[in-house]
């Protein structure tokens, strides 16, 4: 097998195993219930974490999407509170705002020559900032075209249900998969992970690039604070805190190296997945506490980043004797 | 004072901006300056910011050797809410304070020795290293306070985070002299030096027969053992550990500090000292905003908006330009310099 594909296969396979284990305990798991549940409940997740892929892809990172999720919640909630715009009109507001922060952070990042982590620290300072600005209390939405659109559902045989937010992921996957390997941006995007000055001699336009791929990841954030808002019905200034970090470790447990230029965008919505998987295995165990999850989503990135380490080392190695 | 011209030189931008700050804010509130001494203490808003910029200085000690290795401690927050945990566990269940503060201590180096090894041996990004203990920190000390917040009576913990001694708060002293006595430790001695060395170029100072890999997980250790004494005074304060809330955005804030102090975070030369006004910088602000009455939520835009002006400063771009523009400068002091 080609060694790219051996830690998307590995991720795959444990997903597998973690779920025929989950089944033999709990046969019900297997319903379609649940796995329109896992769809539903890990949405936003999973469609920020489209855009984390794209970055880490690159060899960055973006610690702001938690924060421009939270802002874009806040934002709609309240326009949508004091004014009369439709809600139509007020998303796609909410995300011409979050593809300009991306692209502003982008833009720093190349043309400052900063390190992605601290300018896009900065961003998430700022976005949460101007969130607590706009409202510190959570404010509800009472728009009727969201229950309109909550009641929107394709129904599974077995009664499980693929909801708005839930098939908008499985879309914006497809579409990420289809961006990743069918287009110029997705090559150049592999090449600048693979190292900026090969990239740049290879022809990447690099600035651009890179302002692109920080807009991309700020317009899948601020769709994921859309999908959050619809999740909850509500804006509230501290929501999503920590996303960030929980879409950096479905990135990785994706498959996808930190050090960017390999990996899969499927792979991250396995990662994805296979948090859920935790998260609902520890609801149905009832027993557990919630806090194992963090425990074992830990470990779990720690098992992955060795498993990459392991495989590097390899691929090294044998490069070296041949 | 020839020796120490540098060292001044070093810390003026941050000393210059502490003192506008604290002049700003007095000049809106003249209490802010006022210090008053009542039953053997002192109390007054400037001795409020070196108190409640306790964890954040502590902090910013060990991330600064960190960052000068090139590296980055993203789980400081965590190891703190370990470390105050363990403290309220084992304080609670009868053990002596001496045992319970070795115990915390030991298990802040535990972490950062965790860290320090997936960073030198296995060669791991530091972000993605550190970033593992920050994910599962939280779930480890509520593991150990079991999802509860952990109270305790005993004095003597309760001494460390609201205690005084010689008129100022306990966090303030510790913080003092413990950044004094890692200041000496790497200064006094060549380590400073061979950070700074390991922070440019790992390969080269390997070569060079520097032990690179023990330095980097000493750094990681150092990093802990700040946590674990930042942790034990945050649990200290409140009396009770909170797994939850300890120390949650404080390794952001350390890393600010540490950017604010001037340092580089792509590695090399480093200053605690500019780190610890960088923290008190940082705690001023926040507490000017606070006393001004405008609405704390402004604090992360302010943050946000001084790391912007930091790295517009620090940027490679920027100081090509500065150079370009001062050359003519240099090229004089140069001439100068040989001259004498």
């Amino acid at each position: 097998m080609n060694p790219r594909y051996v830690p998307l296969a590995a991720t795959i396979a444990i997903f597998i195993a973690a779920y025929v284990l989950c089944v033999l305990q709990y046969p019900n798991m297997l319903s379609t219930r649940v796995i329109g549940n896992l769809l539903t409940d890990n949405a936003f997740l999973g469609i920020a974490a489209v855009g984390m892929t794209f970055v880490i892809l690159s060899g960055g990172i973006d610690l702001s999407i938690g924060a421009v999720i939270a802002f874009t919640g806040v934002f709609i909630a309240v326009v949508l509170e004091s004014t009369g715009l439709h809600p139509l009109v007020v998303f796609a507001l909410a995300l011409g705002i979050a593809t300009l922060f991306g692209a502003l952070m982008g833009a720093i990042i190349h043309h400052l020559e900063m390190p992605p982590f601290i300018v896009t620290l900065a961003g998430m300072f700022l976005a949460r900032g101007m969130a607590f600005v706009l409202s510190i209390d959570s404010v509800p939405v009472k728009h009727p075209f969201y229950a309109t659109m909550k009641a929107f559902y394709y129904r599974l045989p077995g009664g499980g249900r693929i909801t708005l937010i839930g098939g908008l992921m499985l879309l914006v996957f497809a579409a990420g998969i289809l961006i990743a390997h069918r287009t110029r941006f997705g090559a150049n995007v592999y090449a600048l992970g693979g190292g900026v000055q090969t990239a740049r001699l290879m022809g990447v336009p690099v600035a651009r690039t890179t302002i692109a791929i920080y807009a991309f990841s700020g317009l899948l954030a601020g769709l994921s604070g859309i999908v959050f808002s619809l999740y909850t019905s509500a804006g509230y200034s501290l929501a999503a805190v920590g996303v960030e970090l929980d879409a950096i470790a479905a990135v990785v447990i994706g498959g996808t190296l930190l050090t960017g230029g390999s990996g899969f965008v499927g792979g991250t919505l396995i990662g994805i997945l296979i948090m859920g998987l935790i998260q609902t295995y520890i609801t149905f165990d009832g027993s557990l506490s919630s806090w194992w999850t963090k425990i074992l989503i830990g470990l779990l990135l720690f098992g992955f980043i060795l498993m990459q380490k392991g495989f590097l080392y390899l691929s090294k190695g044998g490069r070296r004797l041949a | 004072m020839n020796a120490l011209k540098p060292h001044l030189i070093r810390l003026a931008p941050q000393f210059a901006v502490l003192v506008a700050v604290v002049l700003l804010i007095s000049l809106a509130f003249p209490d802010f300056l006022k210090l008053q001494i009542q039953n053997g203490r002192v109390y007054g808003s400037l001795v409020d910011v070196l108190n409640r910029g306790a964890p954040v200085a502590l902090l910013a000690i060990g991330m600064t050797i960190v960052i000068a290795t090139r590296g980055i401690d993203l789980s400081v927050g965590a190891v703190m809410a370990i470390c105050g945990a363990v403290a309220a566990a084992s304080i609670t269940s009868g053990h002596s304070l001496v045992y319970t503060l070795a115990l915390a201590l030991s298990v802040g180096l535990l972490c950062g020795l965790w860290n320090g090894i997936l960073v030198a041996v296995l060669d791991i990004q530091p972000i993605i290293a550190t970033l593992v203990l920050m994910v599962a920190g939280r779930g480890i000390a509520q593991l150990i306070t079991e999802g509860a917040i952990l109270t305790f009576n005993d004095p003597g913990l309760i001494f460390i985070g609201s205690g005084s001694f010689l008129g100022l708060p306990m966090p303030v002293i510790i913080w003092v002299v413990f950044g004094i006595a890692v200041t000496l430790l790497v200064r006094r001695t060549a380590l400073g030096m061979l950070v700074e060395a390991l922070g440019i170029n790992r390969r080269a100072s390997t070569l060079s027969g520097v032990s690179t890999g023990v330095l980097l997980i000493a750094a990681y250790v150092l990093s802990g053992l700040c946590a674990a004494i930042a942790g034990i005074i945050a649990a200290a304060d409140i009396r009770g550990a909170d797994a939850n809330n300890a120390g949650l955005w404080l390794e952001l804030d350390a890393i600010l500090a540490v950017v604010v102090g001037g340092n580089s975070l792509l590695g090399g030369r480093f200053s605690i000292a500019a780190s610890l006004l960088g923290a008190l910088i940082i705690q001023s602000i926040n507490t000017g905003i606070l006393l001004s009455g405008f609405p704390p939520e402004f604090n992360l835009i302010i943050k946000a908006a001084i790391i912007v002006l930091i790295l517009v400063v620090q940027s490679p771009r920027i100081r090509d330009l500065a150079t370009w523009f001062g050359r003519s400068d240099s090229a004089e002091a140069a001439v100068k310099q040989e001259a004498k």
